[in-house]
């Protein structure tokens, strides 16, 4: 079967479908290549990505199409026309061959692509319906065999739909015609992307030259960052997330992001951020086009550093920022006090730019028991010699070193929690001891369970006092 | 009171410390221009250039052993005592700072960012940003190594803006670095409740106690015997009480008239 055929063999008659003997016999000296549906969809896909450059919002639509949506982006264009031109031409440049259709709806567009004849077709309002007329009804997005039924019953244009009387169809079709049709007059609503409210937050610099080096991308980011962060602070709107996408002139599109603890116009702080992640950019023969993108905007100043009140200073965001954006958002972290009385359970580390705790964070460390300044995450086990059955030990050896116990404080039971399934052997419960050992060095040490003479009792060491 | 006489006249006094404050000035335009917060120990602030530790500056504290626990505990007392506001950027590989504890000393769990870095650099380079920023009270690192170029690259951005740096280190055979003061610290044994060796089974934790040693510090005389190895500013005795989390400046070793008890200061 043939997958796929060029326009040379198109001209000498072959088309999809036709047996591969069929196209030898008409054909002999074809030259045949193995179909790869993965390598396609991923060259689509590919392709879907570098479209990016006319709209934020691009997707995959079946085996051969790619939605855009250019709500808001024609701006950036003299015209949709001018868009679509440009479109096809760098897609040429590509080596892709590619029909286009702008329109109100996302049917029409897509029957206008595929079964119009004129290159480039924009169409807005009343001249749709006219446009849509004389396509064949498989322009209207509905499965083979409605198609091939509705050709059967003479309908074979969209056109011829229009007069239709709806009940009719509804019993041998389903409703999919009828709504097909409706979507795409836009009769219906067809929701096919998170329609931003807003237009998009999106400036871009095509270059008069491909541009490789990590000081000429850092210009051309200083230059987009400074009309972003203007549009922005017209709006009053601070950037959280902004991505910088470089357009490769061999159609590979480059990506970083960063993100901010909160919304910034600063050009200077944000392009910083961005300036840092550059070297991770791969130019490969050269850029043609930066794009800078906010992901996501929020109003200014509804929202306050995490952090203590007193330490609003607007100079610690940024540095929280940079920290994010080099070590990972993970890796920058405050405590967090939560409300447990197992030790390790009582407090634990997130993330600065995970603001959902504020309001948990508030509630009061306590400070009533000693509390050692570090503990182990995870208890180390230790070997002890202790006196049965509720004495502190006398002797502990730690990581092979030994320490003997000069004075001792405890024990302090504490109480595992109940719903929380005990551990083999541990009752429940921990017996907590602070120690110092003969250089005065001071740990947290606790027995697990309750002291039992048929079973030696296991040691830990949990936590160093100061 | 522990009274420290190094000089004989009060006019060589003057004319010394003119002298210093004279090289402080040509030392760094940064500096000077910092200033010097107290550390609310009276006897170590007595030893101090200009009574105070030394903003836009680097300091570095060496800890005993592997668990930095006294060292960090110094610290946080030191920081308390600098009574300095904001927030506090603290830099290590392994978060294991417990809220609990750390409010139980006096310090706001709330007050600090944790930056976990993975590799020195990262650390070094997280410590040099947080230096170069201003509005936090003071930057912390615990870095595996320190050499004489990075700590140097830290001081100079700690001279930037006027931050205060602090090194915690695990003592490694006492490089030379750039750090404006060097403090060991070292657990030591708790004092016995009665005068006397303490029994084994001496039952309850007595106060907590520390032995600080002032190892180095530019634009301070040293003390001790020239040329015995054992130069140094000064070592005392950092001494605290469990119930009210007071630290006092127990007493100063080495000082020949051997009095104690110098200074009380409360914490939290």
């Amino acid at each position: 079967m043939l997958a796929a055929v060029d326009p040379a063999a198109a001209l000498a008659g072959l088309a999809l479908g036709m047996s591969l003997a069929d196209a030898r016999a008409r054909l002999p000296e074809l030259r045949l290549v193995d179909a790869d549906p993965a390598g396609d969809a991923k060259a689509l896909a590919d392709f879907a990505d570098w479209c990016g450059r006319f709209s934020p919002w691009t997707s995959v639509d079946g085996a051969d199409g790619i939605w855009l949506d250019i709500t808001g982006c024609v701006p950036l264009f003299e015209n949709e026309e001018a868009l679509v031109r440009d479109l096809i031409d760098c897609a040429a440049r590509l080596g892709f061959t590619v029909r286009a259709a702008v329109a109100d709806t996302a049917g029409a567009a897509w029957a206008l692509a595929r079964y119009d004849d004129v290159p480039v077709r924009v169409l807005g309002g009343s001249e749709v319906r006219a446009a849509l007329a004389p396509l064949p009804v498989a322009g209207l997005r509905l499965p083979a065999e409605i198609v091939q039924d509705l050709k059967r019953l003479g309908l074979k244009r969209i056109g011829d739909l229009y007069g239709m009387a709806r009940a009719p169809l509804a019993p041998r079709f389903g409703e999919a015609v009828a709504r097909r049709l409706d979507q795409a007059l836009g009769l219906l609503d067809e929701p096919i992307s998170p329609r931003q409210p807003t237009v998009p937050r999106l400036v871009r610099r095509i270059l008069a030259e491909p541009i490789s080096t990590p000081d000429a991308i850092e210009h051309g980011l200083s230059q987009l960052m400074a009309l972003l962060c203007r549009q922005l602070e017209e709006d009053g709107l601070g950037a959280r997330r902004l991505e910088l996408a470089c357009f490769r002139v061999d159609a590979r599109v480059e990506r970083i992001a960063i993100g901010t603890s909160r919304p910034s116009h600063e050009p200077a702080h944000l392009g910083r951020l961005l300036t840092e992640k550059i070297c991770q950019i791969a130019p490969g023969f050269g850029i043609e086009l930066l794009q800078l993108r906010a992901l996501t905007v929020e109003p200014l100043a509804a929202r306050q550093l995490g952090l203590d009140a007193r330490e609003a200073d607007g100079t610690v965001a940024p540095l929280v920022d940079r920290l994010a954006n080099r070590l990972g958002a993970g890796n920058v972290l405050r405590l967090m006090p939560e409300n447990s009385h197992l030790p390790e359970r009582a407090a634990r580390t997130v993330s600065v730019l995970d603001n959902r705790h504020d309001a948990k964070r508030r509630q009061d460390w306590s400070a009533g028991r000693p509390r050692p300044i570090r503990l182990l995450a995870y208890p180390d086990p230790i070997e002890v010699m202790a006196p049965v059955p509720d004495d502190p030990p006398l002797m502990f050896r730690w990581r092979r070193v030994p320490h003997r116990v000069r004075r001792a404080e405890g024990p302090e039971r504490i109480a595992l929690e109940w719903w929380r399934a005990p551990e083999a052997g541990t009752d429940g419960i921990r017996d907590y001891y602070r120690v110092e050992d003969e250089a005065g060095r001071r740990f947290w040490l606790y027995r697990r369970g309750l002291y039992r003479p048929e079973t030696p009792p296991a040691w830990f060491l949990h936590g160093f006092f100061a | 009171m522990a009274t420290l006489v190094r000089l004989g006249g009060g006019k060589k006094d003057a004319a010394l410390a003119a002298l210093r404050a004279t090289l402080r000035r040509l030392e760094g335009p940064g500096r000077a221009a910092a200033g010097v917060v107290p550390t609310g120990f009276d006897a170590i602030d007595r030893v101090l250039p200009d009574g105070g530790l030394a903003r836009g500056a680097l300091h570095e504290i060496v800890g005993e052993g592997a668990d930095r626990a006294a060292a960090s505990g110094f610290v946080i007392r030191l920081l308390l005592g600098l009574a300095v506001q904001g927030p506090v950027l603290w830099c290590l590989a392994d978060p294991e700072l417990y809220g609990p504890g750390l409010q139980r000393l006096g310090l706001a769990p709330d007050r600090l960012i944790l930056a976990r870095t993975r590799r020195d650099t990262d650390l070094l380079w997280a410590m040099e940003e947080g230096l170069k920023t201003p509005g936090l009270a003071a930057v912390l690192g615990e870095p595996q190594k320190l050499d004489l170029t990075a700590s140097r690259r830290l001081q100079l951005a700690a001279e930037s803006v006027g931050g205060l740096g602090l090194v915690l280190r695990q003592a490694d055979g006492g490089k030379a670095t750039a750090a404006v003061t060097r403090w060991r610290v070292a657990s030591a044994p708790s004092a016995a409740p009665v005068p006397g060796p303490a029994t084994p089974r001496d039952f309850g934790l007595m106060r907590g106690r520390w032995q600080v040693s002032l190892e180095r510090c530019r634009g301070a005389a040293p003390t001790g015997e020239q040329g015995s190895g054992e130069q140094g500013y000064g070592s005392w005795w950092v001494e605290e009480d469990d119930a009210t989390r007071a630290v006092a400046v127990a007493a100063e070793l080495g000082d020949r008239s051997g009095t104690s008890a110098s200074a009380i200061r409360h914490a939290g």
